[in-house]
């Protein structure tokens, strides 16, 4: 992938992540995390990992985010745009968030391997959906049925957290 | 040229975005936004170290591309049981700002 594209891609994704926490109306937030997680799946297509990029979209951009939206707009959150804002800890959570930022940037400052490189593929085409398929039933496939399983509670568990208690 | 570095550079800024939401934001559906940033910041770094570190027969590691997988999976049952916990405080408190929720602070 080209320079070009990948500053457009990550300055997409850094731009709408910064406007989910600058948005006031939740729906605007929701939506501006669409476009982030958009860009974010072309960074990792950029990374060759298409298999990750299409589940991202469809996971992520899809599922998750008509959730989040069918939440927001069932809720009707209107209240808090008429909120006062506490300038003090909003001042102190974005320091301490920088000061984060600012010690991760030291540490990739000091790391050499960030500043090779990627190696080159073998091929044009990898088939990675294969690949990981393999890695998936051949080493890991314990760990996939309890995903299987967690999906499965946490199916049963919305179930009964959001029905109506009958009495 | 693109480097490794370039990519973990977005991928910071992308986690201190999410972890500023979650300290400054006091509505639960943002904060739950922000955590799903987070995730995926993590999920970024993950798959460029995947693309650097290739094996011997130079092909990414694709141990780190299931682990992403998995990641994905468990971060959209989190969103899903954490909506739902979210509409059941609703239905008993009308509030989804943290401010008003706080019976069981010490």
């Amino acid at each position: 992938m080209s320079p070009f594209l990948f500053w457009i891609f990550a300055l997409l994704t850094v731009i709408f992540g910064a406007a989910v926490v600058v948005n006031r109306n939740p729906v605007a937030s929701a939506l501006s995390l669409v476009v982030s997680f958009l860009g974010l799946a072309a960074l990792f297509m950029s990374l060759n990992a298409y298999f990750i990029g299409i589940i991202q979209v469809l996971v992520y951009a899809g599922a998750v985010m008509v959730l989040f939206l069918f939440i927001v707009m069932l809720l009707d959150l209107r209240a808090e745009e008429r909120r006062q804002i506490n300038w003090v800890a909003s001042a102190g959570g974005l320091a301490v968030a920088l000061i984060l930022l600012g010690q991760i940037f030291s540490v990739i400052r000091h790391f050499g391997p960030a500043r090779q490189p990627f190696p080159s593929l073998p091929g044009s085409t990898i088939d990675d959906v294969q690949k990981i398929g393999a890695t998936l039933f051949r080493n890991y496939n314990l760990p996939f049925q309890i995903v299987g399983v967690l999906v499965l509670v946490a199916t049963i568990g919305v179930v009964l957290l959001s029905k109506r208690e009958t009495r | 040229m693109i480097t490794l570095g370039d990519y973990l550079l977005v991928s910071a800024m992308l986690f201190a975005i999410g972890f500023a939401g979650v300290m400054v934001r006091r509505n639960l559906i943002i904060m739950l936004m922000a955590l799903e940033l987070m995730l995926n910041a993590a999920n970024l770094s993950l798959v460029a170290f995947s693309r650097f570190r290739v094996d011997s027969s130079g092909l990414p590691n694709y141990n780190v591309q299931v682990f992403v997988f998995f990641i994905i999976t468990v971060a959209a049952a989190e969103v899903a049981v954490g909506l739902a916990i979210l509409v059941a405080l609703y239905r008993t408190r009308q509030t989804t700002d943290i401010k008003d929720i706080s019976s069981l602070k010490f």
